[in-house]
């Protein structure tokens, strides 16, 4: 669908982009006693400084003022990699918007470039010609991409020919991401972690990609040849060219680029050229105002420059001859240089930091820390190698401390080895298990044994401390310390880290806060407890249960849903149907899609169709001219962006009954061709597949159900990973498995019990289904509830009846099978409320779907 | 001094519709003049009226669902405030117009 041409300022208020303060005129605020601190820059480094200041009561002592080039607000420029990718919505990675500025009362100069410092007369000059005076003065105007000096890399005047694009902000990556949709071919320049999250990234769109690198291996800064090479390997399996060891010296033109000639005289031809070849410090700024640069702008150990009053944080910083390119040192630096700041810790230093890094390309696990090989005589070096796995890990050790470690291809002892890098906590005797795991029942160093001070998540600088204190405060579940301190927030790879650690911290005891142990938000009751007020109090609609049981009576949007789905379950038939109680999908029995049409989806059972449906199906496509037609992976047909006000007379024609693609309810039962005519079939799975279809349709649950019924454990409709699967395993025996799943997790579903008949499978299948509706949470799909409640417990209620409960849940079943109605045959024929088929959007123009 | 204090036009009334034909709880869109609007009629009998399309990213807000406090759009579940159409998760606010009943019909000013 084609997006509205004006990009929106990330995290930027509505009308307006400057945030409401003006430049502090001097004389009008003569009166105000504060400072006036002055920050240059709105990236990573500026906004965390500004932010530590602020934690230490520094609005008070300071007129705070930020200038950013960018009209944005302060994003996480790291997770530009996971935007490029698609993995990630733009709007996730805001981290303060404009009005979080205002509401701290910083003044906010987006959009605005410092051009001089005179600071002599300790005045800021900015390109709009404003003069704003400081007492205090940090630079953190960060890096901008390294453009090599290739020819016809520029056009006349001197701006990048069109089609070639650094990889550095947000303004960037929209435009890589319109080139990618338009485009086919890439060249990368530059091999190393922002080369390489691009070449994925762009790929992943569909790009064919080609990387170009100057080292003669992959990564070179972070790795030796060995694991360079075994990089490549992994990268290359992705569909990646590599060309190693040769420059990238002419951009080939004419007008926009359109190939990059290699040095050997190779010609790439491509539409997009993506410059990843390295960042240089912005010092500029510095330089004009007569500040010591060299590589960087030189600061001491408070992070001052040579001028007292000026002070440079982050990528721009030359610390000890170091300059970083990774956000974690930013963030040391913004903590140190608040302390003297503010005064909390007038002689908090800065000596220089370790550096972890990981590469966040999807089927590519790279980390590494500190150096990668041995230096010095003594240094120990244990190597793993295992390139036909594409596997290399190795640890650098001396004087009994982690100094480096490189892990690619497994990285599941980055964890550990980072504490110990961290924290040079004492190592194994047994060097080798600072690598693999040694099954001598020794546990691995805890969550526990973590000092407090050690950095939990690299993104937002969260500490265990951090995350002990925000569950000490209050937040006990995971998501609300997550939502508390952001650690987890930014590239995500430390949430389970996190999770482990309020665990820990709560005493295991995670549901102290009550809220993660409710069925819906609203409602401060878990499920057994709300079942039974329902009951006993007679609650048979929504604004009932909210009524009597919600804190005030107030009605909560988000708990909508979920309290709909549980009164279906409690009460059948007798439910009261409120319309406002159900999401739109509900409303009118179909899936919404991005530009507000709806999908259809009839239902096929067991995936075998006839072709006088398949005929009903191609003429009410044509009728509607319904944009596309798809076989769905559900084993079913989809018809896709139809109108809201022609679903009835397209349900009406097609006079079949839906297919429930769009509840959280049954949803279908893939099978395959099974014993009547494949050749290794051992039971009839589509006659089987048909017939639990035919009886639990439309059931609605507490998350989507799906099943497959399969005629051998060659497994051909993947009933190893569904809800419920089902194996015909021969001698007219039958495996039942459950909670398996093949979607955003992957788990394979464990084997409940081997039955021998198709009855049992179905008495089986139903009570499993009724006693996971009474008793999963809202959305917790089979494969957390089974793991939760465990497989053993599971078979005493169902199979051994330990709870004397399966008489009960098999009648309740049966009261919901009986209750079941086709939605398409009975709204389609009278509307259930005024409008219920009336378009939402677009009222003036008409919807814009791709037609295939 | 804000920048953004200028813009007071002046504002036009247009019937769109039956109270009616909004039911309790829920929102149906209109066009008002040549704006698209979304009106809703929550389940304490207040008209509140949204621009139609999500500033997210164009979702049909009058599909979404309500309570007293906020609007929640069907896309991707943002919610906004009715108070201000503010969003808690730093979106852009969604623009809101004043509506009211007059004899059973549905106002809006844009
Ligand atoms: C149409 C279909 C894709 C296709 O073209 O094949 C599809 C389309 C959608 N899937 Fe799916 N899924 C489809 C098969 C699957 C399958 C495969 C299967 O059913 O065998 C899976 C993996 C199995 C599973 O359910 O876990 C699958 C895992 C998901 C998930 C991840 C669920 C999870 O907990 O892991 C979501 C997201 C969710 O439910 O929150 C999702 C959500 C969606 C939604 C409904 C997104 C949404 O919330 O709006 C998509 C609707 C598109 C539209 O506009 O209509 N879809 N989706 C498939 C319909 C099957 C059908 O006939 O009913
Ligand atoms: C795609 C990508 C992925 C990355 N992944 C990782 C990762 O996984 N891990 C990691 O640790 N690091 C990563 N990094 C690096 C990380 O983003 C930087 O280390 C971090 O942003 C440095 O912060 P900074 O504030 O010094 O610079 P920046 O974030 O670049 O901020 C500098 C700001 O100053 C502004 N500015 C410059 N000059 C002026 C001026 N004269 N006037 C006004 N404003 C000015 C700029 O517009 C910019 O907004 C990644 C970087 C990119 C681009
Ligand atoms: S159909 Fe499924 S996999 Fe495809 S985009 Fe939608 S949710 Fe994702
Ligand atoms: S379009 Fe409304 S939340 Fe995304």
């Amino acid at each position: 669908m084609a997006r509205t041409g004006t990009h929106p300022v990330l995290g930027g208020r509505l009308a307006g982009l400057t945030s409401l303060r003006l430049a502090d005129n001097d004389s009008l605020d003569a009166t105000d006693p504060r400072g006036r601190l002055v920050v240059v820059g709105n990236g990573m480094a500026g906004a965390r400084f500004v932010e530590e200041v602020l934690g230490r009561g520094g609005g008070d002592q300071f007129r705070i003022t930020v200038f950013g080039e960018e009209l944005h607000g302060n994003y996480n420029r790291i997770m530009l990699s996971p935007v490029l990718a698609g993995e990630e919505h733009e709007d996730g990675i805001v981290l303060n918007s404009h009005d979080w500025y205002a509401d701290n009362r910083v003044t906010l100069r987006a959009g605005i470039r410092v051009e001089r410092i005179d600071t002599a007369a300790k005045q800021v000059l900015a390109a709009d010609g404003s003069i704003t005076p400081y007492d205090h003065l940090v630079l953190a105007t960060g890096s901008r991409s390294f453009i090599p000096p290739m020819a016809g890399i520029r056009d006349a005047d001197g701006g990048l020919l069109p089609g070639v694009l650094g990889f550095r902000t947000i303004d960037e990556t929209r435009a890589l991401l319109a080139a990618a949709a338009v485009h086919q071919r890439a060249v990368v320049l530059g091999g190393g972690l922002l080369g390489l999250e691009a070449a994925r990234a762009l790929q992943a769109h569909g790009m064919q990609v080609e990387l170009v690198h100057a080292a003669p291996h992959l990564m070179n800064a972070q790795l030796d040849a060995e694991a360079g090479a075994i990089l490549k390997r992994s990268v290359e399996s992705l569909g990646i060219t590599v060309h190693l060891d040769v420059l990238a010296s002419e951009v080939a033109g004419p007008g926009r680029m359109r190939g990059v000639v290699l040095a050997d005289g190779r010609r790439i031809d491509a539409d997009l050229l993506v410059v990843a070849a390295g960042v240089r410090a912005n010092t500029d700024v510095a330089v004009l105002s007569g500040l010591e640069v060299q590589r960087a702008v030189v600061v001491d150990d408070q992070l001052r420059t040579d001028d007292p009053d000026v002070y440079a944080i982050g990528e721009c910083a030359q610390h000890r001859g170091e300059v970083y390119g990774l956000v974690a040192p930013a963030w040391e630096h913004a903590r140190v240089l608040a302390d003297v700041l503010t005064g909390t810790d007038p002689t908090a230093e800065y000596h220089g930091s370790r550096t972890a890094t990981k590469l966040k390309v999807a089927g590519v696990d790279v980390a590494v820390m500190g150096i990668s090989a041995p230096e010095r005589d003594d240094d120990e070096f244990l190597v793993i190698s295992e390139p036909r796995r594409g596997v290399h890990l190795s640890v650098v050790v001396r004087d009994d401390r982690l100094v480096g470690a490189t892990l690619l291809g497994d990285t599941r002892k980055v964890a550990a080895l980072a504490q110990a890098f961290d924290r040079g906590s004492p190592l194994p005797e047994e060097r080798i298990r600072l690598l693999v795991d040694l099954s001598d029942g020794k546990a691995d160093v805890g969550v526990a044994e973590l000092p407090g001070d050690s950095q939990v998540c690299n993104c937002n600088g969260v500490s265990k401390q951090g995350i002990c204190d925000a569950v000490a405060g209050g937040c006990g579940s995971v998501g609300a310390v997550m939502d508390r301190t952001r650690a987890g927030k930014g590239c995500g790879s430390c949430k389970g880290l996190v999770k482990q650690i309020v665990e820990w911290a709560a005493d295991g005891d995670v549901a102290e806060d009550a809220s993660a142990g409710w069925y819906v938000p609203g409602i401060p009751l878990a499920k057994p407890a709300l079942m039974a007020a329902i009951r006993e109090q007679d609650l048979r609609s929504v604004s009932a249960v909210f009524a009597a049981l919600a804190p005030g009576g107030g009605e909560d949007a988000k708990s909508k849903m979920g309290l709909t789905s549980l009164l279906k379950l409690v009460w059948g038939v007798d439910f009261l149907p409120e319309k406002d109680g159900e999401f739109i999908n509900d409303r009118v029995h179909g899936n919404i899609q991005r530009d507000g049409t709806f999908s259809v989806v009839p239902q096929i059972k067991g995936g075998v169709t006839t072709p006088a449906q398949l005929r009903r199906i191609a003429d009410v496509a044509e009728k509607f001219e319904v944009p596309m037609v798809k076989i769905t992976g559900g084993q079913r047909i989809d018809l896709l962006g139809v109108r809201k006000e022609d679903l009835p007379a397209m349900w009406n024609d097609l006079g079949m009954p839906s297919g429930y693609a769009y509840g959280k309810s049954f949803r279908t039962v893939k099978t395959c061709v099974g014993s009547d005519f494949c050749r290794f079939g051992l039971g009839d799975s589509t006659r089987l597949g048909v017939d639990l279809e035919t009886r639990f349709q439309g059931i609605e649950s507490p998350a989507k159900l799906k099943m497959a019924v399969v005629g051998c454990p060659r497994n051909c409709a993947e009933a190893y990973v569904k809800d419920v699967g089902v194996v015909a395993v021969g001698n007219g025996r039958w495996e039942v498995y459950v909670g398996g799943a093949a979607g955003a997790t992957i788990r394979k579903g464990d084997l409940l019990a081997t039955v021998d008949s198709p009855a049992a499978v179905i008495e089986l299948t139903g009570r499993f289904l009724q006693h996971y509706r009474e008793n999963a949470n809202w959305l917790e799909r089979t494969y957390d509830f089974v793991p939760r409640i465990g497989l053993e417990r599971i078979r005493q209620v169902l199979l051994a009846d330990s709870e004397g409960s399966c008489a009960d849940l098999d009648a309740r079943m049966q009261r919901s099978i009986d209750a079941y109605t086709d939605p398409w045959g009975q709204d389609g024929k009278q509307p259930a409320t005024p409008g219920q088929f009336r378009t939402s959007l677009p009222l003036i123009a008409l919807p814009q779907v791709p037609v295939r | 001094m804000s920048l953004t204090g200028v813009a007071t036009s002046t504002r036009a009334a247009y019937t769109v519709g039956r109270v009616e034909d909004v039911p309790p709880g829920e929102g149906r869109a209109f066009v008002a003049g040549n704006v698209q609007v979304a009106v809703f009629r929550l389940r304490d009998g207040s008209l509140h009226a949204t621009q139609a399309a999500c500033p997210h990213a164009g979702g049909p807000l009058a599909d979404g669902q309500t309570d007293l406090d906020v609007l929640v759009c069907p896309l991707h579940l943002y919610a906004y405030r009715w108070s201000d159409g503010g969003s808690s998760a730093g979106l852009r606010a969604v623009r809101t117009y004043p509506v009211r009943d007059v004899d059973g019909d549905l106002v809006v000013d844009v």
